[in-house]
């Protein structure tokens, strides 16, 4: 009985192995293949493939440091910080205010909140493009009350930037601070409102703490594509250099692919640090909400 | 006292709910009235017409790029969608050694940056002579779909109850029985929907998709990107609402079949 049990087992093994394969072929030809190769190439001398015969070199690395390129960083770093923090004092109220509402809103809330979410970037930005320009609604509306004489110029400032990532990104706040509000026992509120506490007291010592982990998810999911992001500055019109438009202009403009591999490298460094660090603080599976 | 208070939370709640969507949703209206912008330009309004989407339907590249994104999005998250569910299958049903390793890498593209992940396909694709092109195109939207349905699927078999698939093999089913008659139709949804997922990711993409593509594969994604950075023309407006009517529809598909797979898996359970 225990040998069948034990072949059983085994065997059970082997179709889990043989299902797992395909996905494992992936992750491991299309994933970490590539990912190898880009480290191989930051480690080689300018200009050269990474091959056997190729010379290793730190080289590329030590160009970093140089001031202008950790400004890049620095500014880059930044903008993912201002666009966390706006995005959660925006988006944490909403998501409270969403898992709060009625079971029939919810739904709808829900839906109006993904729709954008998994809508086009680019067109969405676009959209902004169009009210913040010269002779756009927002521009015409501030005229017609006589608030401003000349139009103002929005675009291409930092603070349309900042407005187009704050833009993209708040779903990816607002989703699991929801989750995390959603499942929130809320008869403990109610258990410190009895007790006397003041609403702000209730909040900052049960509510708050309760929540953090949909909080500390959504910052993260906030902060990291905002580091690596390249596209956002060039559509707003902002002469920004941020690590993104720094890269790609090493891999299509300048063609150094091993000082732009050295950037990715130090890229992915910087996000996989953020995920240690969440994760090191007791953060949850990310991607499921 | 208390009453006053939560009169007042009740009306700031709705209050600031309409103006964030306002806010969410403002930019996006403009893009669509803007594609009946009879102007030559997106500056200001000069009229009502749908000249630019009869233009967009004569235009043959237009076209060329419409049928690339939807063979790219089909192919790449059906394929996603079977190797996405096998692997979720695999990884939760039995531990093996590496198991984590193969899912802590195979849903690596959800985390690093995309523009690292698209170099990194260039560099290698040129290296070992890979050709670019619909092929290229095809396998790595599959790699950066399956996290989706990975994620989405083995949720699912975690929160799914364990004895529904031991009763059946405790009444004599195969393993292969089991998962053909009660684990694949309870998944199915999450599968379905991981997928829809997928292709609305697929239609989206324009950073893989720039470093992959060659000249004869532009996808509709790229259309737009090569026209936002010439400033934008009426065209693109037109196209970029027709795609937010596609994602549209894809989202609200995947929704409505999650809500009605949380009702069945309630009910089985």
């Amino acid at each position: 009985m225990a040998h069948n049990g034990d072949a059983l087992r085994r065997r059970e093994k082997r179709r889990s192995i043989l299902f797992t394969l395909p996905m494992a072929l992936f992750a491991a030809l299309l994933v970490a293949l590539p990912l190898i190769y880009v480290l191989g190439t930051s480690l080689v001398e300018s200009g050269q493939d990474f091959s056997l015969g190729a010379t290793f070199t730190l080289e590329n690395y030590r160009r970093i440091l140089r001031a202008d390129y950790l400004l890049v960083f620095l500014n880059s770093l930044q903008l993912a910080f201002f666009t966390t923090v706006i995005s959660l004092l925006i988006g944490y109220p909403f998501a409270y205010c969403m898992a709060r509402a009625g079971r029939k809103w919810r739904f709808i809330l829900m839906m109006l909140v993904i729709i954008p979410f998994w809508t086009s970037a680019l067109v969405r930005i676009y959209g902004w493009k169009i009210l913040l320009q010269g002779n756009g609604l927002i521009n015409t509306v501030l005229k017609r009350l006589g608030l401003i004489e000349t139009s103002i110029k929005f675009l291409g400032s930092y603070g349309s930037v900042l407005l187009a990532m704050v833009y993209c990104m708040i779903s990816f706040m607002i989703l699991p601070c929801h989750s995390a509000v959603d499942k929130m026992d809320f008869t403990l509120v109610e258990a410190a409102r009895d007790l006397g506490a003041p609403p702000w007291r209730a909040f900052l010592t049960v509510t708050l703490p309760l929540t953090t982990p949909g909080i500390l998810a959504g910052c993260v999911l906030v902060f990291v594509p905002c580091v690596g992001i390249f596209y956002l500055s060039d559509i707003m019109g902002g002469g920004l250099m941020l690590i993104g438009n720094l890269i790609r202009d090493q891999l299509l403009k300048v063609r150094d692919w091993n000082f732009g591999s050295a950037l990715s490298m130090v890229l992915v460094l910087l996000t996989a640090g953020i995920y240690a660090v969440y994760r090191k603080c007791g953060g949850k599976d990310l991607g499921v909400f | 006292m208390t009453a006053k208070r939560r009169r007042k939370r009740k009306l700031f709640s709705p209050i600031y709910l309409t103006l964030v969507l306002i806010i969410l949703y403002l930019p996006i209206l403009m893009v669509i009235i803007y594609s009946f912008n009879s102007g030559r330009t997106i500056g200001a309004w000069q009229g009502f017409t749908t000249s630019w989407y009869t233009r967009l339907f004569g235009n043959a590249l237009m076209a060329d790029a419409l049928k690339n994104s939807l063979i790219l999005a089909v192919l790449s998250s059906a394929l996603a969608g079977i190797i996405g569910t096998l692997g979720a299958i695999g990884l939760t049903r039995s531990h093996f050694r590496s198991a984590g390793l193969v899912e802590t890498v195979a849903t690596l593209p959800m985390m690093i940056p995309e523009l690292v992940l698209g170099m990194a396909y260039l560099a290698l694709f040129t290296a070992i002579g890979v050709k670019l092109g619909m092929g290229a195109l095809i396998l790595t939207h599959t790699t950066f779909c399956i996290p989706y349905v990975f994620i989405n699927v083995k949720s699912r078999l975690i929160g799914m109850d364990p004895a529904l698939e031991e009763a059946a093999r405790d009444l004599g089913a195969s393993p292969m029985r089991v998962l053909r008659d009660i684990t694949l139709p309870l998944i199915m949804p999450s599968v379905v929907s991981g997928m829809m997922l997928s292709a609305a990711m697929s239609l989206d993409d324009v950073v893989i998709s720039f470093f992959v593509t060659s000249a004869e594969t532009t996808t509709l994604p790229l259309k737009v990107y090569t026209g936002l950075r010439s400033g934008g023309t009426p065209e693109i407006n037109a196209l970029s609402t027709l795609m937010l009517g596609a994602i549209f529809l894809a989202v609200a598909l995947s929704q409505l079949l999650r809500a009605r797979s949380d009702k069945k898996l309630n009910s089985a359970q």
